[in-house]
Parts: C-alpha cells; sequence; structure tokens
C-alpha cells in the first residue's frame, strides 16, 4: 500500500506546531499502524530528520498509552480498537490519512503526537483508591459479591486510561474515564469505605483540571477502545447525588 | 479536600435536567391549552381566562420564568466551559455524537430563547398591555385570545416562522428529554431503550402538536 500522511508536527510544549505531509510506499497491509509509524520513522532517521515522535508501550491494546487522533476518529476508525491493534487493512490504497494529538486543555502536547496525560494521574490520586487492612494475605473469596456488580466492576475496570474518551467528546469531558474509576470500587464492598469522598473528590479535581462538561453525546462511548458504557456515567451521576445529599 | 464555593459541573448538569424537565412538562399544558383552539375558540379563550387570573397559576408563572432563566444561564456558563476546554480543535474530526442532536443544543438553544421573547411579544406582553393595541374583545365584553391567535397566523411569515421554530425546538427535546434522564443517573440497561423511545415519541408528539394549529389557523382547516 502507498499512503500520504498528514501528521501534526510540534518541536515542544511551547512551540507552534504545523501539519507535515509524508508518503510512505509497499507498506503491507498486515502491518499495524504503529509499524507503519515505525517504518516513516525508519526513512526520517535514515535521511537524518526528526523521527515523529508517539507514545505506545505495550502494542497488545491494554496498556493505554497509544492515543493518536487518525482521520477524525481518537484511536482510528475502527470500533473498539486502540491504535496498536488497528491494521492498514482498514485503510485504502492510496489514501491521506490525517493524524494529530488529542486535543484537550488538561492534555497538553509534549512533542508531535504525545501528550500529557498526568491529568488523569492526579484524578485517580484524588480518590482511585480504597481502605484496606495490612497483615496476612486474606481469603480472595472471603467477601461475597453478586456476580452480576463482579461482573460490572470488571467491565468499568477495562478502562486503559488512553484519554480517546476526552479525545472523542466535543466538550472535551473526562466524564466517561472518571465514572468508569468510580463505578469499579462503587460496585464492590471494597470500595463502599471512600464511596462518598471518592467520588465528591474525583468529580472536583476533574473541574479544577479544566475538563469540560459532559453532555451527554455518548461520543465517548462510541469511541473508547474498551467499549466503556455510559451507564457509568449515570452511575457516577447516581453516587454524586447520593453523596451530597447523604 | 477543600471545595470551591461555585458548583461542580455535575452539580450544574442536575440543576440543568432538573430545570428541563420542568420546562418539558410546562410544554405538555401549554399544547393541552393551545389544542382546545382547534375545537372551540370559546374554550381556548376559557383557559386563557383562567390562566391569566387563577392565583396559583399567577404565582407559579414566575416559577415557570425562573426555571427558563436558570436552565438558559447554566446551559451557556456550561457551554462556555466546554468551548475553553478544547482551545485548539481537531484539523479532521467525524461526526461521533451518538445522540445526533446533542452537538447543537447551544445552537437550537440560543434559537429558541429568541423565538421566545419574541413569542411573549406576540402574546403575553400584549395581554399585559405592555405593547400593541390590547387583546381583541368578544361581544360580551371579554378578553379574544383566540381572535388575537389567530389574526397573528392570518400572516404567512409568521407561521412560517413558527413552524420552523417548533422544528428546532423539536430537536432540542429529541435529545434534550432522554439526556435528563442520564444527568440524574436514570439510565439503567433495562429500561434505557424505553426511555430513550419515549423521549423521540415526546419531541416527534409535542413538536406536531404545535406546528399544526398555525397551519390549520393558515389554511382555514380550523
Amino acid at each position: 500500500m502507498d499512503l500520504k500522511l498528514k501528521i501534526w508536527r510540534q518541536a515542544s510544549r511551547n512551540e507552534k506546531g504545523q501539519f507535515v505531509d509524508y508518503e510512505v510506499h509497499n507498506i503491507s497491509p498486515d502491518t499495524s499502524f504503529l509499524e507503519m509509524i515505525d517504518i516513516l520513522n525508519d526513512e526520517l532517521v535514515e535521511k537524518g530528520g526528526d523521527p515523529v515522535a508517539f507514545d505506545h508501550d505495550c502494542r497488545e491494546g491494554i496498556c493505554g498509552m497509544c492515543s493518536m487522533f487518525i482521520n477524525g476518529h481518537p484511536h482510528g476508525p475502527e470500533a473498539a480498537t486502540t491504535t496498536c491493534q488497528l491494521h492498514m487493512r482498514k485503510f485504502k490504497d492510496g489514501e491521506t490519512i490525517v493524524i494529530e494529538p488529542w486535543r484537550a486543555r488538561p492534555f497538553p502536547v509534549i512533542k508531535d503526537l504525545v501528550v500529557d496525560r498526568s491529568a488523569f494521574d492526579e484524578i485517580i490520586r484524588a480518590g482511585g483508591y480504597i481502605s484496606t487492612t495490612t497483615g496476612g494475605v486474606p481469603d480472595a473469596n472471603a467477601i461475597p459479591i453478586k456476580k452480576v456488580n463482579a461482573d460490572l466492576a470488571m467491565d468499568a475496570a477495562a478502562c486503559i486510561g488512553c484519554g480517546a474518551c476526552v479525545a472523542a467528546c466535543k466538550n472535551a469531558s473526562a466524564m466517561l474515564f472518571v465514572s468508569a474509576k468510580v463505578s469499579q470500587f462503587a460496585l464492590l464492598p471494597q470500595g463502599k469505605v471512600e464511596a462518598k469522598d471518592r467520588v465528591k473528590d474525583m468529580v472536583a479535581k476533574m473541574d479544577e483540571l479544566g475538563f469540560g462538561n459532559c453532555t451527554n453525546t455518548y461520543a465517548c462511548e462510541a469511541e473508547c477502545p474498551k467499549e466503556i458504557s455510559i451507564t457509568n456515567i449515570a452511575r457516577m451521576n447516581r453516587q454524586f447525588i447520593g453523596a451530597k445529599l447523604g | 479536600m477543600s471545595y470551591k464555593p461555585y458548583y461542580s459541573s455535575v452539580t450544574k448538569k442536575i440543576i440543568m435536567s432538573l430545570m428541563g424537565l420542568f420546562l418539558v412538562t410546562f410544554l405538555v399544558v401549554h399544547l393541552t391549552l393551545n389544542s382546545f383552539l382547534l375545537f372551540n375558540n370559546n374554550l381556548f379563550n376559557e383557559g386563557a381566562h383562567f390562566m391569566g387570573t387563577n392565583v396559583f397559576i399567577q404565582i407559579f408563572q414566575w416559577v415557570l420564568f425562573a426555571g427558563f432563566a436558570i436552565h438558559i444561564f447554566y446551559g451557556i456558563v456550561l457551554q462556555i466551559q466546554n468551548w475553553l476546554s478544547r482551545p485548539k480543535g481537531y484539523k479532521r474530526r467525524a461526526f461521533m455524537e451518538e445522540s445526533f442532536f446533542s452537538k447543537y443544543m447551544i445552537y437550537t438553544g440560543l434559537l429558541i430563547l429568541i423565538f421566545l421573547i419574541i413569542h411573549l411579544g406576540n402574546f403575553f406582553f400584549v395581554k399585559m398591555g405592555w405593547v400593541g393595541n390590547g387583546v381583541p374583545l368578544t361581544s360580551n365584553g371579554e378578553e379574544n385570545m383566540a381572535q388575537l391567535v389567530r389574526s397573528l397566523f392570518q400572516n404567512g411569515g409568521f407561521v412560517a416562522f413558527y413552524v420552523i421554530m417548533f422544528l428546532l425546538m423539536g430537536f432540542h427535546l429529541d435529545h434534550a428529554f432522554q439526556s435528563a434522564f442520564q444527568t440524574l443517573g436514570l439510565n439503567h440497561k433495562t429500561y434505557w431503550d424505553f426511555i430513550k423511545g419515549l423521549s423521540r415519541v415526546y419531541a416527534i408528539v409535542v413538536t406536531l402538536g404545535f406546528v399544526i394549529i398555525p397551519l390549520f389557523i393558515y389554511f382555514k382547516i380550523v
């Protein structure tokens, strides 16, 4: 496959960036999207150029590092797929592909396609933890948990914190991420201890960091590579109302 | 952790949704009264008289104005914050919104606000004697609101304006109704499809209801 690429290049956080056109040739349809960028970068390095900076780690779709906005979609056009799991067969030969970093005030660009997502870490620090007793290892099955709740908590915990929800949302809202992190604890007995403080503190931190307000467009759910459900947002809202009134 | 004195994003949204549901209920009452015009002018006049004189309604009228004001105020505040949260947009962005009209709520909302002001100028302000020559009277010397409505909708321009604005309101309502339930945390997979369906049915029925009245009057069907 031959492809035309329009990639956002930005030397550093404070410098102005711009789109730069590249071409790649003889790309196998079975190449992953990140491997395609690797091939481009090899060529750029050979010519003495600066390779395109992008985030990646496990390349197995579970670490949440890859973060490109490809042809108008976070992680590209394929549903429920991270950029590293996206393959070039999903594109047409000769196609122009526009590649941009996540755009949100709390996610400043560090270089090219790499954004600083430490805002998510700050939200986790605000309440994404549980209190537990130290000592011997307790039996994993000592506390009975309803199957339905265990499943829902596991579904919420599937969030890899990649930020696609923020990138997709027209308001750059982090509600899907925060609600997944609230839900994964809220549904389990271990999470009940700090439940009220957790939801209030995580929402307050989310607001403080400058994420937008959710307007229920549901773009986040449609674009989430882990298919996190918007019912988590409703659960967080219920928890929030309960915490404020209770 | 200390909290800032202003409301959190979720609190603002909950206020928005409660006011929105209040306005959704109000529209049903308004449409019910309007529909009297399709059957009997005297019935409509009696309804208008009741709404204009009943003490409970008179008090509730101010609650309604407050509901509109709060809904509009927070709608604008939330939207400004949302614009600020993405200073630089995308070069290419696909249409990703699952609730189609959710993307245009601020625009449909602001157009409805303009419509609301003109609509109050057409009827409420006339009745209050603030603009125009007052409400025409019936042979019994009572206010003939039906006549006021009918004379306005002899004007094709007004009919077209009202119909277009009602359609925009319908687009606003299509997202609004189910969105309020989501914001209030009332989303569960067992009944969510029902809420979404009810939201669409409500938007279509209310819009059609409001649309047919000026059209029927203009084309002399009633």
